[in-house]
């Protein structure tokens, strides 16, 4: 089999354990809950029978293995269990089903999220680009200094700012990014504007620094100084030299900070009340609804591990190293 | 021998600087120099010289970090550093090339070989692509490359280092330049790839009567390639005449010094008193082996000299015999004892008595702690010595290796290359050792200061009478230091004697290839040397 | 470092003069270092020096108790309130000295941890290199598999929100990265001859560890501790901010923004007013960006000591 094949096997396959491994902690976390949650999650006047009927249903009786693969198996089918809220101590149960709760809600990171992403990484690549290409030039040192404090901001005080800006004190857009199912694009992108923007500003900071810094330790390269001695202009440097050797580090760039993205996600949900599955996971976290909290962690840190996957496979087929072996 | 025509390049009053330490520091301080069409010029000199910022100088290109401040660079009439970027950049490549020292960092690693070897003529669209393609071809023909039609779709980590320096040249010389600048072309190659590197780019350049400088700290290569020899010092000229006349009579005192290391030779002496013996070692890394049943005999207070080239296996086997590397077969007897195969097993007394001094001192001196601290600790660890009679054997120590006390609130950094070498010897002889591995001690040195460093090791050896297990790739050495020679080629020894005996034919077939191969200080060697193996 | 002993007979006057001039050169160096320290370095560091004080005499700066409660609440701002007061008519500027002892305390606390933890192993495995280093890098590799933020949300869903496990869960989860870099830089290092010197003399590997390695891991290490207080403190920001942080009564800057969010909307009216949440936001922002650029300027002044070598 052809080495990048191999590799890229490989990579998957150490992907897959990852995940599995993850699943595992994020499953294990329930053993560590104290024993008397049951009550805590009925209340106080629960029976013994419906606190017993709850364990049961959990499978607290059964070992931790047999519960976890029987987890997997219901992940994969999509179930991802059954809220603890809605229940009550009388037994009686109006729970949902958590996939039905995530599923709106995950469509809805996911818009954001894209929209964000769609705006910086075109906007971070091309920042970064130009400051390593003019380096240490007055439009470099600005830009340094400009990211730097923008990365040392959490994502809230930005958010607040824009509010009190772009919305308390000159109404452009709404501070409140509450959508629904049944709105028109248009719409969406206007209330989504403030969280979309704060994000922006977040990721751009920290992947324009990267870049840039990618970018110089490339343009270091020997190889790089031989194709000016050997006449070649800036643009055939940047273009013919360096990009075709680019590529590993400016995916590893963009995947690390759209995995940052996806934490970020969380507070800014908050900060706009937008109905994503970053609020749900903190609205979940303070009503220890665990079900929810699992599901939600399973699906940031499969998105986590995901997008690391795909930079390291484009690292790996755009190595000519494995491309072309001895 | 190129007397044709008027200058190709005419330097005047070349003045470089260089910014670091937040301020600029003169790197070239006025520097004349003239090529005609055809003429090869020799740039030598030692680390610092500033020998690379002129060869780039003379294609009006300053690297980052550095700046011209005055002089002209006139190539065929036209000053270079008054032009713009641009029209300098349509001249490099087509009318002046560059050969860099390391091919396998200056070849992108995303290109196919002939791509990079046509990218400049393409570009200047001195021909069409389908003749530039089967120019190359021809190129690396004559270049004596392997399979030259197909190895341009190669990519650089796909072939050996001096092939790669080959299609270089090749690549230098698709647009037929006016004038090639040779950067240490082939400072990084073992000595046998070298020969063929150097016979392929003398051939081309006489071939198409190319102007070129040609840059390295090698005195015996530059002999080999150059019509006139310019010496550098401190970014100044020190002289400049015809390549014979600079090597039978130069005329100044710092070029005789140049030239009069390579004459130090140590008589030998044999003696059957065995300090140190390696038999039928066996060692490898992980599965991959990489010693096969060697034998080495030390003699007591004599100087074994292990020559090879790289991955031969000599420092292998210098891991061995410290114990880092503990061989999977074989014994390594020392003071007619066996010796214990890992480090840890290993009693002081036999720590003490086995030192090690390194081919980079940098790497080998804690850059935070003084000098003070880096030859104390061996006196405390091993002698147990502690306040006067300490500083008592440190000082002495520091004039042994010929330094004074002013030497002892130094960080390494605050040192030259010699004396850290220095201090590390001081450091082996701290502990008292009879034997001291010295594993390429000079190889990253300046000719004169290596010059030093193996007198100071012999003194060392005569007061002490201390035995060196002294690996090197390069043959003067052996002949400065060595009593006896051990010839290594594939983790395998071929054949191990007395100096006399080792370098006087008959040879093995290896040992032959070997010795030819390293250049002497004879502009015909080179030429003879290819008569001789029928080339 | 100096070892030598005072006796008059090893007194040298040459060897006094060198030790002399060389001493002041690296403290001249430093300072002369410090003195073209860029605007944004000084900057910095007068931020901190400024938090640390109000941060350690909190009770002196403060005009009222921590937990005071007020008659009114959402109180504008006047003399008695400088900054107003909070929902409940706590006073805003009381609770912002004291959030600045307690957030950047839990910060630094949980970082020191982090870095125990993480530094400590990570050492371990840069000079094991065995089946312990493979367990440990593997380990490491699935805690960061998983996005810190949300590790943490899981952990505080299950352990109960406290000062006390709020450190540790953060401190381990962020001695991940800790431990990755030492273990980098460390490794460096211990493939150095000069370690290699050492342990051919057979000395004991605490010995090589003081001497010859952690003294050269140093200063990456120090410039990382920036970084990570700076983490540590915006993750426990947000943390607070979101709720599941500190709790109340104790006050902490992150729910402090929370608490007093919905004035923003009342910008319109009162400018003052509206500002009030961004306060506590700011103080955290200008902290975090105060050592990211000492942090900044560290790493070039030390990477550049280097290249001088």
């Amino acid at each position: 089999m052809h080495p990048v094949l191999v590799t890229i096997v490989k990579r998957l396959l150490l992907g897959l354990v990852t995940l599995f491994v993850v699943s595992a902690i994020i499953f294990s976390s329930i053993s560590l809950l104290p024993g008397d949650f049951g009550e805590a999650v009925l209340g106080q006047a629960a029976t013994e029978d419906t606190v017993a009927a709850f364990r049961e249903e959990l499978g607290l009786d059964k070992p931790a293995v047999t519960r976890y693969f029987d987890w997997v198996k219901e992940v994969a089918k999509g179930n991802l269990g059954t809220s603890f809220s809605g229940r009550s101590a009388s037994g009686q149960d109006r729970s949902r089903s958590v996939a039905g709760m995530i599923a709106p809600r995950l469509k809805n990171t996911l818009f954001l999220a894209g929209i964000t992403a769609l705006i910086a990484v075109p906007l971070a690549l091309l920042l970064g680009l130009t400051a390593a290409l003019y380096r240490n030039s007055w439009y470099d040192r600005a830009v340094n200094v400009t990211t730097l404090t923008t990365i040392s901001m959490p994502e809230f005080f930005v958010a607040y700012v824009l509010i009190l800006l772009l919305s308390s004190l000159w109404s452009v857009f709404p501070s409140l990014a509450t959508v629904d199912a049944g709105m028109a694009l248009g719409e969406r992108l206007n209330r989504i504007a403030l969280p979309a923007i704060t994000l922006t500003l977040v990721i751009v900071a920290h992947m324009m620094r990267m870049t840039r810094a990618a970018i110089i330790n490339l343009l270091a390269s020997p190889y790089i100084e031989m194709a000016r001695l050997k006449g070649a202009s800036r643009s055939e440097i940047i273009l013919k030299h360096a990009l075709p050797n680019a590529w590993a580090p400016i995916a590893t760039v963009v995947a690390f900070n759209l995995a940052y993205l996806v934490v970020g996600v969380v507070v800014v949900e908050v900060v706009f009340v937008y109905p994503g599955i970053g609020q749900l996971m903190v609205d979940s976290v303070s009503s220890r609804d665990i079900p929810v909290v699992q599901a939600c962690a399973l699906i940031f840190a499969a998105t986590y591990i995901l997008l690391n996957l795909i930079a390291d496979v484009i690292g790996i087929v755009t190595n000519p190293r494995l491309l072309h072996p001895r | 021998m190129n007397d044709n025509g008027k200058p190709i390049l005419q330097m005047n009053n070349i003045h470089i600087e260089g910014y670091s330490d937040e301020r600029w520091h003169p790197i070239i301080n006025g520097v004349d120099l003239e090529l005609k069409r055809g003429q090869v010029l020799g740039l030598i000199g030692e680390s610092g010289a500033g020998k690379s910022t002129l060869g780039l100088a003379a294609m009006g290109f300053a690297r980052s970090g550095c700046r011209f401040t005055q002089g002209q660079v006139i190539f065929d009439g036209v000053n270079l550093l008054t032009l713009k970027e641009s029209q300098r950049r349509k001249l490099w490549g087509t009318r002046i090339a560059y050969v860099a020292q390391s091919a396998a960092a200056a070849f992108n690693p995303a290109h196919r070989l002939i791509e990079q070897t046509i990218e400049s003529a393409s570009r200047a669209q001195i021909r069409s692509e389908a003749e530039s393609r089967k120019d190359a071809i021809d190129l690396y023909g004559s270049l004596h490359l392997p399979d030259p039609e197909r190895i341009g779709e190669r990519y650089p980590h796909q072939v050996s280092g001096g092939q790669l320096q080959r299609v270089m040249t090749a690549m230098a010389m698709s647009s037929r330049p006016d004038l090639i600048i040779f950067d240490e072309p082939t400072t990084a190659l073992d000595v046998t790839t070298q020969v063929e590197v150097l016979a392929a780019m003398r051939e081309i350049v006489d071939q198409y009567n190319t102007a070129a400088i040609y840059i390295t700290h090698d005195l015996s290569v530059v002999a080999q390639m150059a019509d006139e020899i310019k010496v550098l010092r401190y970014g100044s000229e020190v002289e400049q005449a015809e390549t014979r006349t600079m090597l039978h009579s130069p005329k100044e005192q710092y070029t005789q010094s140049l030239w009069s290391v390579r004459s130090l030779e140590k008589p030998e002496s044999r003696s059957d008193d065995i300090v140190l013996s390696l038999k039928d070692i066996d060692a490898g890394y992980g599965k991959t082996p990489v010693l096969h049943g060697i034998n080495i005999d030390l003699p007591r207070g004599k100087t074994v000299a292990v020559v090879g080239e790289s991955g031969s296996g000599k420092s292998t086997a210098a891991r061995v015999v410290t114990g880092l590397l503990p061989q999977t077969n074989g014994t390594v007897m020392f003071n007619g004892k066996p010796l214990p195969s890992a480090l840890k097993d290993r009693t002081p007394d036999q720590l003490q008595r086995i030192q090690m001094i390194y081919q980079m001192a940098d790497t080998a001196m804690n850059p935070r702690q003084t000098v003070e601290k880096i030859i104390s600790r061996p006196l405390e660890f091993f002698h147990n010595l502690t306040g006067r009679e300490k500083e008592k054997r440190l000082l002495e120590l520091l004039s042994m290796i010929e330094l004074d006390e002013s030497f002892l609130d130094r960080l390494p950094a605050e040192l030259s290359g010699g004396q850290k070498q220095r201090i590390c010897i001081a450091r082996a002889l701290a502990a008292e050792p009879d034997v001291i591995i010295c594993d390429e001690v000079t190889s990253a040195l300046d000719q004169i200061v290596q010059e030093g460093i193996l007198k100071l090791l012999l003194r060392l050896q005569d007061e002490f009478g201390i035995s060196y297990l002294f690996i090197t790739h390069d043959i003067a050495t052996v002949r400065a230091i060595s009593d006896e020679i051990v010839v290594m080629y594939q983790g395998k020894v071929v054949e191990q004697g007395l100096k006399s005996q080792i370098l006087s034919p008959p040879h093995p077939e290896y040992t032959e290839l070997l010795l030819s191969s390293v250049p002497e200080m004879d502009p015909d060697w080179l030429t003879n040397l290819l008569a001789d193996r029928g080339v | 470092m100096k070892e030598r002993p005072e006796t008059d007979q090893s007194y040298s006057a040459a060897a006094e003069v060198g030790a002399l001039r060389q001493r002041r050169g690296r403290a001249e160096r430093w300072w002369l270092a410090l003195k073209k320290a860029p605007f944004s370095a000084w900057f910095g560091m007068v931020v901190i020096s400024a938090y640390s004080i109000v941060a350690l005499f909190a009770p002196w700066f403060a005009p009222y108790g921590e937990a005071e409660i007020f008659p009114t609440p959402f109180a504008p701002w006047d003399e008695t309130h400088r900054f107003g007061t909070d929902q409940i008519g706590r006073d805003i500027l009381t609770r912002l000295i004291y959030g600045a002892r307690n957030t950047m305390g839990i910060a630094l606390v949980t970082t020191l941890l982090s870095f125990l933890i993480g530094g400590g192993l990570g050492l371990v495995a840069a000079i094991n290199r065995s089946w312990l280093d493979q367990l440990l890098s593997r380990t490491v590799d699935v805690l960061m598999a998983i996005p810190s933020l949300i590790f943490a949300l899981v952990l505080l869903s299950i352990f109960k929100p406290s000062v006390i496990s709020l450190i540790l869960i953060i401190a381990v989860l962020d001695s991940t990265r800790v431990f990755r870099l030492t273990r980098a830089v460390a490794i460096n290092v211990a493939v150095m001859d000069y370690v290699e010197v050492a342990r051919l003399r057979g000395e004991k590997l605490s010995w090589v560890m003081k001497n010859e390695i952690l003294p050269n891991i140093m200063p990456p290490l120090v410039a990382e501790f920036g970084l990570r207080f700076s983490f540590v403190f915006l993750t426990i920001a947000a943390l607070s901010f979101l709720g599941v942080g500190i709790q109340p009564p104790t006050a902490d800057w992150g729910s402090m923004v929370r608490d007093n969010a919905s004035l923003i909307q009342f910008a319109q009216y009162d400018l003052k007013a509206g500002i009030t949440p961004l306060l506590p936001a700011a103080a955290i922002a200008l902290l975090t960006v105060a050592v990211n650029f000492v942090v900044d300027w560290f790493l070039h002044k030390t990477s550049g000591l280097r290249d001088e070598q």
